[in-house]
């Protein structure tokens, strides 16, 4: 009876009592949902054009963020180094499509996904090469990014808001509108949705297959390194930051694997919920369970709608 | 014309659907058998020591994991963390009951990581394909945090780590750190020929059958009378059952004594390389894959220096480490572009040849 009391009514008698806590909680859930949501989008615009769950896309968040501390501490200034940077996850994205993704094009799923494994461990190895392994600081200032934090009095106590996850959710957002835009709007954007309808009606129309994929790997490159500076402001430039990426997955998982919306909405449930967890009831079983707590939730999830939030539902017929 | 089929005449269904029908076949795998334990008499310790018994380990967990994965269809990156449970399971047996020799010990550790492996296999019938993979890294991150919140997995060790105690067998010192690297490879290279053949039989009779037909088509499988969640929850107990000795191996017979961090999220990728290179749905794919991507960093740590050496370049330790990296990448890249059904597909294609060697075909 005390453990399921301290299990169900505890930790709401606690929100109730002190409602300023459990808004700072949500907020700070908000913001790394939003950033989740960021790295999940570069997944998302991946599977949905080629098939290909890409699995470097962690590492090309670490990457596009390295390249930029990197070049600027080798004296290049900020904005130029933030072209170069995207500039660099072009070439990415045409020696990728050239070297794997031309090469393989009609293997099953399963090789493909493995081929960006291979991507990952070598793109960890040329990253450290070049920029060497060890951790380090994000330029927000020389990027005009604020800082500093702002106190809010409300609620019977003070709610502190950072800055910078201000202008995180800020560009985020605006990162995913332009998204939005560009896929309904444009030419090119329309063209992408034929290819992930299907292959082979858009090859037969006319749409080159292989600038397509360019185009995507390029677009999930600008959302990684989007994604690596603002991770990169929250917690440093290091290849520990792949983990991190990991937890796009379960967003993905909730919100479905083809959608934008599902992303989003997805990693707003991650954050908010793995955050929730572990202040009010990580505490009960030692701590810790922001590791898992969203993989876990996923898990149940799926147990209840296979396809996700907003997945393509998946017909099986004979 | 060392291989040849003709003359080879079956006369009853045993001999017919051997696994092995041709004699070469069958010499050349006793010869190898001959030369493996060979090799604990002739090998230095180094070899022993740092190559034979971690191959040998990683082949076993790579036979669990094609079980799932390649036989089965079911894409799984848990495995460091069922490794982990065998590894825990078997600390535990082992210090509960130090009157029962540890070798029965290493292998009932692995029934209690086919349990929790079966458990987290629930799922498989209603999830497919990539969600499945990431509900199988929620065993992964779950069991892991487990090994860290849970002293009394380790007996309230303040270190938090594994250690493995003196034990004997016909009172010569196996495991502990008096065991020598001789014993211990005898002991892994017996273990992994005994769960090989297990395994052989098994993907070849009629549970290998069923679970080939799931991976082929799962529909058509049910609707031949398969029962796709009894069959997917086998194959996820069989995997995780083999997953789980090569954990216990790979703590008490390699490391010595280990913490949780060997059974990371990175072990279990290791070990789906190896699987994916060496070849799906082949066992002998399974020792080929542990091959290349394990004994590979090693030669190339050897061979990289002394390439370079000549040209006046000297390299660093961690440049050499970063190489290796990028090697080990391009490398799964290459091998996937040029032979995706692995190493196993090579060797096949290999042994047809002199099959009709010295004619084309």
């Amino acid at each position: 009876m005390d453990m399921l009391y301290k299990v169900f009514i505890e930790p709401f008698v606690f929100m109730g009592e002190a409602p300023d806590l459990l808004i700072q909680t949500l907020w700070e859930g908000l913001v790394s949902g939003v950033l989740y949501a960021l790295i999940a989008l570069g997944f998302v615009l991946i599977f949905k054009a080629s098939g290909v769950f890409n699995f470097a896309q962690g590492i090309m968040v670490v990457f596009a963020a390295l390249i930029l501390v990197g070049l600027y501490e080798k004296g290049v200034p900020a904005f130029l180094a933030l072209i170069l940077a995207a500039l660099a996850m072009l070439v990415l994205a045409m020696v990728v499509e050239r070297v794997v993704l031309r090469p393989l094009v009609n293997q099953p799923d399963i090789i493909l996904f493995m081929a960006t494994f291979g991507l990952t461990y070598f793109l960890i190895g040329f990253g450290e090469l070049i920029f060497g392994g060890n951790p380090r600081e994000m330029i927000t200032e020389q990027l005009f990014l604020p800082q500093g934090t702002t106190e809010i009095g409300a609620f019977g106590g003070s709610i502190r808001l950072q800055h910078l996850d201000i202008a995180a959710a800020i560009i985020a957002s605006i990162m995913i509108g332009l998204l939005a835009v560009f896929f309904s709007k444009t030419r090119i954007g329309r063209a992408l949705r034929a290819v992930a309808d299907s292959h082979k009606a858009a090859l037969s129309v006319g749409i080159s297959l292989n600038q397509i994929w360019v185009i995507v790997w390029f677009a999930a490159g600008i959302v990684a390194l989007v994604a690596g500076i603002m991770w990169g402001a929250r917690s440093g430039v290091s290849f520990s930051l792949q983990i991190i990426a990991l937890k796009a997955l379960p967003v993905l998982i909730l919100g479905g694997f083809t959608s934008i919306p599902g992303a989003i909405i997805g990693g707003l449930i991650v954050g908010v919920g793995e955050k929730l967890g572990e202040f009010y009831w990580g505490p009960l079983v030692g701590g810790g369970v922001e590791t898992w707590l969203a993989y876990v939730i996923a898990l149940l999830f799926l147990l209840y709608r296979p396809q996700g939030l907003f997945g393509e539902k998946i017909i099986e017929r004979i | 014309m060392l291989y040849r089929e003709a003359g080879q005449f079956k006369t009853n269904y045993v001999a017919d659907s051997a696994i092995f029908p041709l004699r070469e076949d069958r010499i050349g795998l006793a010869l190898i058998i001959l030369a493996a334990y060979a090799l604990a008499f002739f090998g230095s310790n180094f070899l022993l020591q740092a190559v034979l018994i971690p191959f040998l380990v990683f082949s076993l967990a790579a036979i669990g994991l094609n079980i799932l994965t390649g036989y089965t269809g079911l894409l799984s990156l848990g495995t460091g963390a069922f490794m982990g449970v065998g590894a825990y399971a078997c600390y535990k047996l082992m210090t509960a009951f130090p009157g029962v020799n540890v070798i029965v010990w290493i292998f009932v550790s692995g029934f209690f990581s086919a349990a929790i492996g079966a458990l987290f296999g629930l799922p498989s019938l209603r999830i497919k394909g990539f969600y499945l993979a990431v509900a199988t890294l929620a065993a992964q991150f779950f069991l892991q945090w487990c090994f860290i919140r849970i002293p009394w997995l380790v007996n309230y060790n303040v270190s938090g780590a594994l250690d493995a105690p003196l034990r004997t067998l016909f009172g010569i010192p196996i495991m502990g750190p008096n065991a020598t690297p001789q014993t211990r490879y005898l002991l892994v290279l017996t273990i992994v020929i005994l769960l090989t053949w297990l395994a052989s039989n098994l993907v070849h009779g009629r549970i290998g059958r069923m679970w080939i037909a799931i991976r082929d088509m799962d529909l058509a499988a049910e609707l031949m009378g398969i029962r796709p969640l009894q069959t997917k929850l086998l194959a996820f107990a069989v995997s995780s059952y083999y997953c789980g000795v090569a954990g216990a191996l790979l703590v008490f017979l390699w490391y010595g004594g280990a913490e949780y961090d060997v059974f990371n999220i990175n072990q279990s990728f290791f070990i789906l390389f190896m699987v994916i290179i060496g070849g799906l749905g082949s066992l002998i794919g399974s020792f080929f894959g542990a091959a290349l991507i394990f004994i590979l960093p090693i030669v190339l740590g050897i061979v990289l220096p002394a390439m370079l050496s000549p040209f006046g370049l000297s390299v660093g330790a961690d440049v050499i480490e970063h190489l290796r990296f990028m090697i080990v990448g391009a490398l799964i890249i290459f091998f996937l572009i040029v032979e995706p059904h692995g190493l196993a597909r090579l060797w096949q294609i290999g042994k047809q040849k002199l099959l009709v060697w010295p004619f084309p075909y």
